[in-house]
């Protein structure tokens, strides 16, 4: 993860070129596009533990999906505000209130939604079940958010990247935005397997208060 | 379906008898949209612009405040674990609370939103498309409502956290709902508008159905 971030940030803000038009601000872009891939991938994680958790009853997948929400708000929020930087300069305002947007900051509040919604009941348990329903209730804003620069011509461009057919971005910016992508998701992956960890150690520690208090 | 119908009609009933709740959420709905005014000012032009979405934001949150108490009151006194045990699904229970739920709210509403309308001096062509769009949106927010109620029972300031879940799942009915009276205004095709309302309206009934039975089942555990 720290090899791919280092060479990834080094390329994206070094090494490869200045757009011909928005000048160094482009170089936001390596920072924007990974972060608002990965809240859309994390939710789709989230809401798939959620599913596991309601289908087989596994309960590492409702650790999982209540460890999912904070990173996946956190990355919304970071594209949301890198999108607002860039906006500025390129788009001469901070915020619009064009499809794309709209949709991402519904995302953020389905994540707020979430976490609010696991943390209001006195079961854990039931919490995250909960919360399971609403993140699967969710799954809607996603193809809305994918497809929104495609379906309402507005001001955010449509996705410049794409698998099949040769992608409308030259390498040299591609692959130090590739590296970035990957570095992402490699620190989603590690962040997420230590609030696990974290998570499973804190109710370790309950069960133990508990066992303690009624030893006594 | 007989006891489907048995259950709107006991909500009704109960509805019935305290009459007051009914006006509470509708005065409610024209106290907001009064407040428009008073804070931006009496120009015509403006609340023009900005009527139809005024009716729409008011009748949205006016929506609200009743929704808290679509199951509590069922939880508290037992009943829910009752009808849950009847033979009647769990799915069935949240469309017809979700249904009494519109028509003890939603259409008092619809009916009330021609005075606002003529407050905000929107031009009389317009009431029809402002009425269909709002019947068909009230019916997905009731439905999007009894959801959220049903995951929210039994939650800690189940209040607050409500409108936190029911309002960004809101927003496409909104933006749709306000678009159809605009382009009504703007002398444009409604039409489109009110097809997506409609398919929004079809897509919340299976949501709402097994999402919320889902949050039913789980407080009864």
């Amino acid at each position: 993860m720290t090899l791919c971030f280092l060479v990834g940030l080094a390329w994206a803000l070094v090494f490869s070129p200045a757009d011909y038009q928005q000048g160094d601000t482009v170089r936001i872009m390596y920072v924007h596009v990974p972060a608002a891939w990965m809240a859309l991938f994390v939710y789709l994680n989230l809401a798939l533990a959620g599913a596991s958790l309601l289908i087989w009853r596994h309960p590492l997948a409702g650790v999982a999906a209540e460890a999912c929400a904070p990173i996946g708000a956190c990355f919304t929020f970071l594209a949301l505000a890198t999108g607002s930087l860039w906006g500025k300069p390129m788009w001469g305002t901070w915020w619009v209130w064009d499809a794309r947007l709209t949709s991402v900051l519904i995302l953020f509040f389905l994540y707020l939604g979430y976490m609010a919604l696991t943390n209001a009941f006195e079961d854990q348990e039931r919490g995250r079940r909960a919360g399971a329903v609403l993140a699967l209730v969710g799954v809607i804003n996603l193809p809305i958010i994918k497809f929104s620069v495609d379906w309402w011509n507005t001001l955010h461009q449509p996705a410049s990247i794409s698998r099949i057919g040769t992608p409308a971005i030259h390498s040299s910016m591609l692959w130090p935005l590739l590296i970035m992508a990957l570095a992402f998701t490699f620190f989603f992956i590690v962040v997420l397997i230590q609030r696990m960890r974290g998570e499973l150690v804190a109710a370790r520690l309950r069960a133990l208060g508990r066992l303690s208090v009624e030893g006594r | 379906m007989k006891s489907w119908l048995a259950l709107i009609g006991r909500d009704l009933r109960l509805a019935w008898r305290q009459r007051g709740d009914l006006f509470m959420a509708v005065s409610f709905f024209l106290l907001v949209a009064a407040l428009f005014p008073f804070a931006l000012g009496p120009e015509p032009n403006l609340l023009l612009r900005i009527g139809p979405g005024v009716v729409w934001v008011a009748a949205l949150l006016a929506l609200l405040l009743s929704l808290e108490r679509l199951f509590a009151l069922e939880q508290e006194d037992g009943s829910l674990d009752l009808l849950l045990l009847s033979p009647l699904p769990a799915e069935a229970i949240v469309l017809a609370k979700a249904a009494s739920h519109w028509l003890t709210t939603g259409l008092p509403l619809v009916l009330a939103a021609p005075i606002v309308a003529l407050i905000y001096n929107l031009p009389f062509d317009g009431y029809g498309v402002l009425l269909l769009s709002l019947l068909l949106g009230t019916a997905s927010l009731s439905l999007f409502g009894a959801t959220g109620a049903a995951l929210c029972l039994g939650a800690r300031r189940g209040g607050v956290l409500l409108p936190l879940l029911v309002l960004p799942l809101a927003v496409p009915v909104l933006i749709f709902g306000t678009a159809a009276v605009d382009a009504m205004l703007a002398g444009l095709a409604a039409r489109p508008h009110l097809l997506l309302l409609s398919a929004l309206l079809l897509l919340a009934l299976p949501i709402a159905a097994f999402a919320g039975a889902a949050g039913l089942r789980q407080a009864a555990e």
